[in-house]
């Protein structure tokens, strides 16, 4: 679809950080970490620095998120996550008011973990749950017991953070609706202000890929494609009951509790990704760096991946929040048309379940997220 | 020009995979009929096609110079012929141009289907046969036992017969000695009137087309008036010359005995057919050689470009492949479902095949093919008598009194252990059983009669897969008999999809249908609704299936800001949809046409 950018790029960029170490690696884990050894921790924190340290400028950039993800990033301790936080400060200038984020694993935040993240500017908290149900935790090689989620939860509302977000996973071996229940109720119970509810899905090259193609899905008791989609269903339903509202195809919060870092990357704004496998949409452009953690220490350049921000990738964002492509935003970012084009083809979906459709804005109905691909193919076409 | 003493002109025939191209690969490097830089495998198969898939598809003809150990130099030309039984005609013709035929047997297999169509045919055209055991070099080769079924079952003298291997070139030089000593030279009078055979012929850009002759008597050279003794079209004769391996060489003349071609700026291979007789129009022979038939096309089928666009590039390439091959036949035709494109016609399916998958490679063109058919005799109540080959015109049945269809008689050569199985797969293909003769203890010959329109549906593949690929097939045809048959019809979403139609015998329409029906339901995709799919006769469906409406795609995780990927699972969603054709509501996607043509019922 044609239709250019006249401004995009607002001034604040969100930053994320990419920690690729953890215990032990999840069966269906693709995202890129391993189990560390020797100094290596160490020398990844410096080489982040080294690349931290590119984007110096003389008037600072401006950043309002910062995202530790992972990997897991408690598992370096707070002290080096404190570390590299001052670090940032140094050579970004992060607004006071800016959404700090760290991934943690509840396996590796105890003692004073959350109180030492508290006071080096740390303000929200998300952590891996995926299930409360123990049966589907083994099936998926979560180590440890669902209660200890439970317990970091709480543990990091003493300390003072009021921002907490769980991870769910939805269409785990042996998942019900019944089960799925619990879940989500065990979250409302800690606490949390924000829960993530993915879709778990075989990531060719992991254990479980290889073990669903050896097994089968009937053998591994994974719920089908009808039982997911029911469960899904189900989970934005109820999530909402207890007060979590959609906002996103997998996110879900307390009122006033998006994840502004992640928003960011639903409304095209830029981002700088450092870390192994991190991924930037900066000034324009993408890029990316290497998966490979010896050759990121050494300081490999980023792999350029063609310019960012075109209307296409605009719609195709949007299109997964809750609230969709808005008229007056798309026309103020792309101009006038664009937005009467979708609509154009967006009104064969009148009279489905699928599409939201009025004068002002177009969005997916939570059956709509389900089939999203497709119909976000068909709207950008 | 050569004396007739020291010509012998041969071909060789083999079953399909025995190693006649590589015998004739190292019959031109021992003749030094080529450069060693010039050598590639299988130098007279030039088709990408034919290399790859180990088929000889048009024949070839080449003159090899050989000093022979009685110390005479001689003249050897070598026609090689397509091996499979769509080309039998161009077989016969070949061999009919030639006084001896080198048998190739391999010795790992012993004697196979078209080991003994090929002999047949070789002996119908009074041949010398020249038996070669190839292979000898493999850890399995028997050449004894082959040696003794050849001798057995065929009747030739097999104590001299050259035990080779034509992979590392062992005692090839054997088997030119026994061609000079065994196949005779040739006979005719150069002084009679002009009566040369055509086996073959090629469009080429520069000269027009090229046309293969061996002069039976006379002789012919540039500056001539020839004459087509079956059309009465008359051709000035521009150059006559010898066919090298990677070139044409010109020469004066040719006369009889000799094996050369002729170019009279003819503009088209049907110009120049296969079988026809070349006289001159002063001079001319009063009778033509016996055996010109048209090669007739048995098998049809309609031929769309997947795009639309690509028409007038399928319309080209179609009159391109047409120039080198009369037997090709299309003709416009237009499909509701498929929109313009052409119902062609084949010799059979390895024919279609060729063409096919030659439209797809050599003009880059991506083709949807309707279900092949035969040619029905419709005997109408009014006394009329139609011919159908397309379902589109297959008439009301209330007017049809009763239908004809084509029958072939079968060979089918096999180890004894898979009788069982080629028997179940007969009779389950309407097969009427014939004869069984065992050839050898470890080889059968079973043979049936069989509808014509249960071979070219996947009877092969079916076949190899029943026989873990030891079976061999020949048919030839036998006429028509009196059949039921009936047409069947996709709906999809209640529509009609004409161009998935096809005609069927009654008794198999339920279990076709079925299967069908299955079979689409795996190849199209869930859409936003519910898709039926419907098998019928005339009004009554007769198999349904339904593919459930889609609830969800991949959901992949926008996380960590890799945008790329997600963009990149879009493009490939749009991507599949290019390759969907649009059926009213619904989209097919090209596997699907695919898939109703490979049904194979176990």
């Amino acid at each position: 679809m044609r239709c250019s950018s006249s401004m995009n790029s607002k001034d604040k960029k969100g930053i994320y950080v990419h920690i690729p170490f953890c215990k032990s690696k999840c069966h269906y884990c693709d995202f890129c970490s391993v189990v560390p050894s020797g100094d290596i921790i160490d020398r990844y924190v410096d080489a982040l620095k080294r690349e931290a340290e590119g984007y110096k400028r003389k008037n600072k950039i401006k950043a309002d998120t910062v995202y530790f993800g992972g990997g897991t990033p408690s598992f370096i301790g707070a002290e080096r996550l404190s570390d590299i936080l001052l670090h940032l400060r140094k050579v970004f200038d992060i607004s006071p008011d800016a959404e700090i984020t760290a991934e943690c694993n509840p396996s590796s935040c105890g003692g004073d973990f959350f109180s030492r993240l508290i006071d080096s500017g740390l303000n929200r908290i998300s952590l891996g749950l995926q299930s409360a149900d123990p049966r589907e935790r083994k099936a998926i090689g979560r180590l440890t017991d669902a209660d200890a989620a439970k317990q970091a939860a709480l543990n990091a509302k003493k300390a003072g953070f009021n921002n907490i977000s769980l991870d769910l996973m939805l269409g785990l071996p042996f998942q019900n609706t019944e089960s799925l229940k619990n879940s989500i109720d065990f979250c409302a119970d800690a606490g949390v202000t924000h829960v993530s509810a993915y879709i778990l899905k075989a990531e060719e090259g992991t254990p479980f890929y290889e073990k669903l193609s050896i097994e089968g899905a009937k053998k591994m008791n994974l719920p089908d494609e009808d039982a997911v989609c029911d469960l899904y269903l189900f989970a934005a339903e109820y999530l909402q009951e207890k007060g979590f509202e959609q906002y996103e195809i997998s996110n879900f919060c307390k009122k006033g509790h998006i994840s502004r870092h992640n928003y960011k990357y639903w409304n095209l704004d830029e981002y700088i990704g450092l870390g192994v496998s991190a991924h930037s949409f900066f000034e324009g452009k993408r890029f990316f760096n290497t998966r490979d953690i010896d050759e990121y220490i050494k300081g490999s350049k980023p792999i350029p991946d063609g310019s960012g921000g075109d209307f296409e990738e605009y719609l195709m964002l949007r299109l997964r929040l809750a609230e969709g492509l808005i008229r007056h935003d798309t026309e103020r970012r792309f101009g006038k048309g664009c937005f009467e084009k979708v609509l154009d083809k967006a009104k064969k979906y009148k009279g489905t379940n699928l599409l939201n459709i009025s004068e002002d804005s177009i969005s997916l109905t939570k059956q709509g997220f389900l089939v999203s691909n497709t119909i976000i193919a068909e709207l950008s076409s | 020009m050569s004396n007739k003493e020291f010509i012998r002109n041969f071909s060789i025939i083999a079953h399909i995979d025995h190693g006649k191209s590589t015998l004739a690969d190292r019959l031109l490097e021992l003749t030094n009929s080529v450069q060693s830089r010039e050598m590639t495998q299988q130098l007279l198969d030039s088709m990408d096609l034919e290399r790859e898939r180990g088929i000889t598809i048009k024949a070839h003809a080449v003159r090899l110079e050989y000093k022979a150990k009685d110390g005479n130099d001689y003249v050897l030309n070598l026609i090689d012929t397509p091996g499979h039984v769509d080309f039998n005609y161009e077989v016969s013709r070949s061999l009919a141009a030639c006084e001896g035929a080198v048998l190739i047997v391999d010795a790992t297999q012993g004697i196979e289907a078209q080991t003994m169509a090929n002999t047949y045919l070789a002996l119908d055209n009074n041949l010398e046969l020249v038996p070669v055991i190839n292979k000898i070099d493999l850890p399995a080769a028997d050449p004894d036992r082959v040696a003794r079924d050849i001798e057995e079952f065929i009747g030739l003298d097999c104590s001299e017969a050259p035990r080779i291997s034509a992979k590392t070139g062992e005692n090839v030089e054997a088997v030119l000695e026994n061609i000079v000593k065994l196949v005779p030279p040739p006979k005719g009078d150069e002084n009679a009137p002009l009566k040369a055979l055509i086996f073959d012929s090629y469009y080429d850009s520069y000269k027009g087309v090229v046309v293969y002759v061996r002069i039976m008597d006379g002789s012919i050279k540039p500056g001539d008036t020839m004459k087509m003794m079956s059309t009465g079209a008359t051709f000035t004769v521009v150059e006559t010359g010898y066919m090298r391996p990677t070139s044409l060489q010109p020469c004066k003349g040719l006369s009889a005995g000799e094996v050369g071609y002729i170019t009279a700026s003819i503009k088209t291979v049907s110009q120049a057919s296969v079988g026809d007789t070349i006289t001159l129009v002063n001079n001319p022979a009063k009778e033509p050689l016996a055996g010109y038939r048209k090669a007739n096309p048995m098998v049809f089928c309609g031929i769309y470009p997947a795009d639309g666009a690509d028409y007038e590039s399928l319309k080209e390439a179609l009159e391109k492949l047409r120039l080198n091959d009369a037997a090709l036949s299309f003709e416009p035709e237009t499909s509701g479902a498929l929109g313009f494109g052409f119902r062609c016609g084949f010799l059979g399916l390895l024919h279609l095949e060729i063409v096919q998958e030659r439209l797809e490679r050599e003009y880059d063109l991506d083709l949807i093919s309707t279900v092949p058919a035969v040619i029905y005799k419709v005997h109408l109540r009014d006394g009329r008598v139609i011919e159908v080959d397309n379902p589109t015109h297959f008439p009301d049945p209330a007017d049809i009194d009763f239908i004809e269809e084509p029958i072939a008689r079968a060979h089918i050569f096999s180890p004894p252990d898979y009788v069982g199985a080629i028997m179940e797969l007969c009779q389950n293909r309407r097969g009427v059983y014939l004869d069984m003769v065992y050839i050898t203890p470890e080889r059968v010959d079973i043979s049936y009669i069989l509808p014509l329109n249960e071979i070219i549906y996947d009877f092969f593949d079916a076949l190899k897969s029943r026989t873990k690929g030891y079976a061999s097939l020949d048919y030839e045809l036998a006429g028509y008999q009196q059949s039921k048959i009936v047409k069947l019809d996709v709906l999809l979403n209640g529509e009609v999809i004409d161009a998935l139609s096809f005609m069927v015998h009654e008794e198999k329409a339920y279990q076709r249908a079925r299967r069908i029906a299955e079979k689409l339901k795996e190849n199209i995709p869930r859409h936003m609704f519910e898709v039926p799919i419907q098998v019928a006769i005339g009004g009554k469906v007769i198999a349904r299936e339904t593919v459930k409406a889609l609830r969800k795609d991949v959901l992949a995780k926008c996380y960590g800001g890799d945008i790329t990927r997600k963009k990149k699972l879009l493009e490939k969603q749009k991507e599949g949809k290019k390759r969907m054709r649009q059926f009213g509501s619904v989209e097919v996607p090209q596997e699907a046409f695919l898939a109703v043509l490979k049904l194979d019922e176990q």
